[in-house]
Order: C-alpha cells, then structure tokens, then sequence
C-alpha cells in the first residue's frame, strides 16, 4: 500500500506503476458529464476553474443525497470513458490525476504520459465503503446539478488501484490478457 | 373479485425502493463469497473483500449500495380478479418510487426530456412500469433499480435465422468483451431470444430476475446458459476489469417463439450491485 496525499506533485506521480494501491488523502474535487462540459467551457472562455488545477484530482462520481449527520451519501465511481473527450484540456493546465472506472481512451492515455498524470480505479459500486473515506464534502460550483455539482472533497485513505501510469502501461489491458484463456 | 386502493401499492413500492437500493439480498452475498473461492486474481480476490464489506456498511447504515440507484423498473404481476381503486395505478407506482427516492436519500437520476430539456425530475420518476395479467387474485411487485452504467454496455441485435445458435453465443460473447471493465464487474448476464425487436429486450432484463442460480426449466437452454457463462469468464475481464477469472458470476436465457424470418437477440448486463427487492400483496 502506498500513502499518497491530494493535490498531487510530480515527483510522487513518477513513481506510480500500474497495480499499486494506493491509499490517498487530501483534497480532491468531484465532477462527471455535465460539470466536465461546463469546466472546458470555462477555459474555452479564457476563464478561470472554481478550483485550482495544479496536481488537482478529479473524481468521476454523483454521490447519493446525504442523509442528516452524514458527510455524504455513497460515492463510487462512474465510468470513466464518457468524460474521455474533455480530460486533454484539464490535462493542460495542470490537473494530475482521475478517479474512475473503466478503461481510457488512447488519446487520454497519451496525455497522461505527456502531462505525467495518472488514471486510478476505484471499486465501481463500493459506493458505501468510498463514503466511509470521505470526511468533508462541499459543493463549489454548479449546484443546479445537483448529484452532478462540483464539489470539494477531503478524503481519508481511500483505496485506489494504478490502472493508467505515466510511462504508458494499462493494467486493463495488463490484468485482463495475464487472465485469458484461449 | 378483490379490491385493493393503489395506497397500498404506494406504500410498497415505497418500502421496496429503499430496501432493493439498501440491502443486498442473501443470494448476492453468497454468490460473491463463493466466487471470491474461485477467483485467481490477487487484485480481484481484493475486489470482492471490498465489495462485501460495502454490503455489510450499506446494510448497517441503510446507505446506497452504489450511489447510482437506478432507473426504477417495475414488474407487477397482476391477477385478472383484482380491480384497483382509489386512482391510476400508474400514478400510484410513480408516487411510490417519488417517496421511496426521497425518503430514503437515494439519487435521483432521471431527467426529463432526454433530447430538448434534460433536467432532472427531481423524484427519479417516471418508472418503467411492465404489467402482466396472470391469473388469481393476487398482485406481486418487483423493483430492480436498474443503474447507467451497465445498461449502457447492453446490446440487441437482429440476427439472420442462419447464424444460428453459435451466432447467438459469439454476439452474448462480443457484447461482454466489449464492455470490459465498463459495466462494473462481476456481473449478472441477461439474455433474451425470440419476439419481436422490441419484446427481446423486455426478456433480456426479464432474465435477470429469474434468481441467482436457479437454471431455465429447458434443459437444453439450461446447459447453454452454464457453457456460456463458462466461455465468458475466460476472457479475463474479472472483477473491476483489473483482470480475473470471474468476469460473470450467472447467466439466464429467455426464449420465446419467433418470426421465420427473424431472430432478435438482447443482452442485458447487470453490474455486480443487482439489486432487486419484492413483495406479493
């Protein structure tokens, strides 16, 4: 297991290989389709971001509504390749990681080598024992979309796989042809 | 003739929103506990060691299994002697649904025009509702919140006669490879065979709700469901799609008869949270 802390530095991504868990703690930021949309908007308007995308890590996940006394409702990831089309810009201007399911496409995992990110996985569906991790939750911006909103996480040790790294490996790729059989 | 007001309907599809959303039936919970015993994969035995701990934290905190809890389909069977009072039954199930996403702190993902004004109904209305009239005087109601990702990697083709049942299994086959580790795996198969374009599908998602390891009655079908599934979980997709054995944990098939000159396939994917709730009133 390895210890990682949000917003990320280069020097700790370099070291991610595809298969290592990770547990991360810090400060990330929550968007999916929509937000993606209105995020790439804002740049294309020469705009600023309503968070600050250097190391920044993007988690793809609608939360449940939180009941009273909880932080937030369950939290697992969605699936990842639908916001493929938008990941190249954030790339560009400073955003490290994502938080998803599901494989990439070329083109984001080119950028990821480029800009020396990183892709994890999170447990698709374990959405209870994600919220279990998160210890402050914040809408920031957009919040006319609702499970879709923009919002300022802290997490505590969530468990996370390496599925893209920077020197190009992809443990989907990796993990499903050591599994085949003819 | 017995009369039942659509409250009562309601209430239960109230109750059984938040119960399909919240408690994973017993069946899932053996069906990952036996699997993990056959999964090769460190990562994926991992997978499943988390998988059931979010079970058991889910069930203790009445908290979403997943936190995409669906688009609400409902199944009723209803008896031919029952007449309902009170309202349209349709009205009553939708309410039940606005109630059960509400109070139970559910996510509401439904939006309202899909094309020209997709805002979100705010209720996770309207339904899918499929009714059958059977007979009796008895009315069942089945939930299955049914969740965007793994409907998304679903497929329906209309197959020539000729391709016969090897082109049946080839495409169940293709569709899974193709979804990868999209549709959240484990998952369940559902496969429907026959009808019409639009009937297949319905016997697809139909087949998920047959129950986890319970064979079609049809002993021939019954050994194509166990060889498929069998054929599936070589492709080393796994759990999550981090690379495993156990890519599927069942497979159902539903056939009915067909035109002579179609042959309408679907195949339903369910993620590993196949969640599914009922009640016979």
């Amino acid at each position: 297991m390895i210890k990682l802390n949000a917003p990320l530095v280069q020097e700790d991504v370099m070291k991610l290989k595809i298969g290592d868990q990770v547990l991360l703690s810090g400060v990330i930021y929550t968007a999916r389709d929509a937000a993606h949309q209105k995020l790439v908007d804002l740049l294309k308007a020469g705009k600023e971001l309503p968070f600050n995308p250097q190391g920044s890590v993007i988690f793809y996940v609608g939360p449940s509504p939180a009941k009273p006394g909880q932080v937030i409702g369950a939290a697992g990831p969605t699936t990842s390749y639908r916001m493929d089309p938008f990941v190249s810009d954030l790339l560009k201007v400073g955003m490290k990681g994502m938080i998803g399911k599901g494989p990439r496409s070329q083109e984001v995992k080119d950028g990821i080598v480029t800009y020396n990110g990183v892709y994890f996985g999170a447990t698709g569906g374990a959405a209870a024992l994600l919220a279990k991790t998160i210890t402050e939750a914040e809408v920031i911006a957009f919040p006319e979309l609702g499970p879709e909103a923009v919002r300022r996480l802290v997490v505590k040790d969530m468990p996370l796989i390496v599925v893209n790294d920077c020197h190009g490996d992809d443990l989907y790729e990796k993990g499903v042809k050591d599994f085949q059989k003819d | 003739m017995r009369f039942i007001d659509v409250k009562e309907i309601t209430g239960i599809v109230k109750d059984l929103c938040i119960q399909a959303c919240t408690v994973a039936n017993d069946s899932l919970v053996k069906s990952f506990r036996e699997s993990q015993k056959k999964e090769e994969s460190e990562v994926g035995k991992a997978v499943f060691d988390q998988l059931l701990e979010n079970i058991e934290i889910a069930r203790n905190e009445c908290t979403p299994i997943c936190q995409d809890t669906g688009f609400t389909v409902v199944f009723m069977e209803i008896g031919q002697e029952v007449a309902f009072t009170g309202g349209l039954l349709k009205d009553a199930v939708n309410e039940g649904v606005s109630q059960g996403y509400k109070e139970g702190y559910l996510r509401k993902s439904i939006v309202k025009d899909p094309i020209t004004n997709p805002v979100n109904t705010g209720d996770n209305t309207p339904a899918i509702l499929h009714t059958d009239i059977v007979a009796g005087d008895k009315v069942k109601i089945i939930i299955m919140p049914k969740g965007g990702g793994s409907e998304n990697m679903s497929r329906i083709k209309m197959m020539k006669p000729a391709d016969g049942i090897a082109g049946v299994k080839n495409f169940v086959i293709e569709t899974v490879k193709a979804a990868g580790g999209n549709p959240c795996p484990p998952i369940y198969i559902g496969v429907g065979v026959g009808g019409t374009f639009d009937y297949v599908a319905y016997l697809a998602k139909k087949a998920l709700l047959r129950g986890i390891g319970k064979r079609n009655s049809d002993p021939k079908i019954a050994r194509f469901e166990v060889d498929w599934l069998d054929e599936v979980n070589k492709l080393g997709i796994g759990p999550a799609g981090l690379g495993g054995r156990m890519t599927a944990l069942d497979l159902f098939i539903e056939v009915f008869p067909r035109h002579i000159a179609t042959f309408p396939v679907a195949v339903n994917i369910q993620c590993h949270a196949n969640r599914e709730k009922s009640f016979i009133l």
